[in-house]
């Protein structure tokens, strides 16, 4: 059993990275700060039934993640899920790889972190709804496997993977938009996916 | 031995590390002879590096931890449960 005094010294290492996902989650700070505090007090209140040599940090997003959902979900507009599947599969670096080898020779890494601000990032992320933002977090932010995201969101694993697959297009779609409202994609390339984001006749450079 | 498209197919699941030893083996097989696969699996792995530093790197208002902190009080033990820290249980 574990024993409640340990709690702060275990838990308050992760308070900087569940301040970032809860701004993700509530996208403004007073709401962030609250639900940040809020999980705290739950898990220290609860923390007898938190199983020693289990990950404590999947317990604290368990936490957190179930809290917003229980928070905010009924004040939170309803979301638009529309849209979401007409994007096609690799729909960024279709339009992104010709660009990439454009640059020249510098890292793939090192143009992605300049392509994007981070506040662009940021927003990708807050903009999907979310049923597939909280999966995104989790999995690409977060680092969670497809196994715990389940068992923190209780759903089954084949429904993570389906809005993980999802979620990701709309974000790798709304990453593409802003880059090409900044100028940041060549006319070429953005006459060559100008149709339908569903259009297949502009197979790319991939054979 | 997986083609181009069985390989693509299974991008998120290697990049996620779901994949069983034997398929990722598999992937990683065609990957070392198709630097096509090999650089849409760069791109999106760099993609998801680049989505997590940009992510997580808030920085926390100032007294957050201070207001953190003081959860951890008897105040705040409502559901009636021990809150003896001066009088640890032998362990």
């Amino acid at each position: 059993m574990a024993d409640r005094a340990d709690f702060p010294e275990q838990a308050m290492q992760y308070a900087p990275q569940l301040y970032s996902a809860a701004m993700r989650l509530t996208r403004n700070s007073a709401d962030a700060e609250d639900l940040v505090q809020d999980t705290y007090l739950r898990a220290w209140r609860s923390y007898e039934t938190f199983q020693q040599g289990t990950n404590l940090r999947a317990w604290l997003y368990r936490i957190l993640t179930n809290n917003f959902i229980n928070k905010y979900r009924a004040k939170q507009r309803r979301p638009d899920e529309t849209g979401m599947d007409n994007i096609e599969d690799l729909y960024l670096y279709k339009r992104l790889s010709t660009l990439d080898s454009a640059l020249g020779n510098r890292s793939a890494e090192d143009t992605m972190f300049e392509m994007f601000t981070d506040d662009e990032v940021k927003q990708a992320l807050e903009d999907l709804p979310e049923n597939f933002r909280i999966p995104v977090l989790l999995a690409d932010v977060e680092g969670f496997a497809y196994k715990e995201i389940a068992e923190m969101l209780d759903i089954p694993v084949g429904t993570v993977m389906s809005r993980l697959h999802r979620g990701r297009k709309g974000m790798h779609k709304l990453l593409y938009d802003f880059a090409s409202e900044r100028g940041l994609v060549s006319n070429a390339a953005r006459s060559s996916s100008s149709g339908a984001s569903s259009d297949t006749t502009t197979e790319p450079e991939h054979a | 031995m997986p083609d181009c498209n069985d390989t693509l197919r299974e991008l998120e699941l290697f990049l996620d590390h779901e994949l069983s030893e034997s398929a990722r083996l598999e992937i990683h097989g065609h990957l070392e002879g198709c630097p096509d696969c090999l650089q849409a699996f760069d791109f999106h792995a760099e993609l998801r590096t680049v989505i997590a530093a940009k992510c997580r790197n808030d920085e926390m208002p100032p007294g957050l931890m201070r207001k953190i902190a003081n959860c951890f009080g008897p105040d705040f033990a409502e559901d009636g449960l021990a809150t003896d820290h001066d009088t640890p249980e032998s362990s």
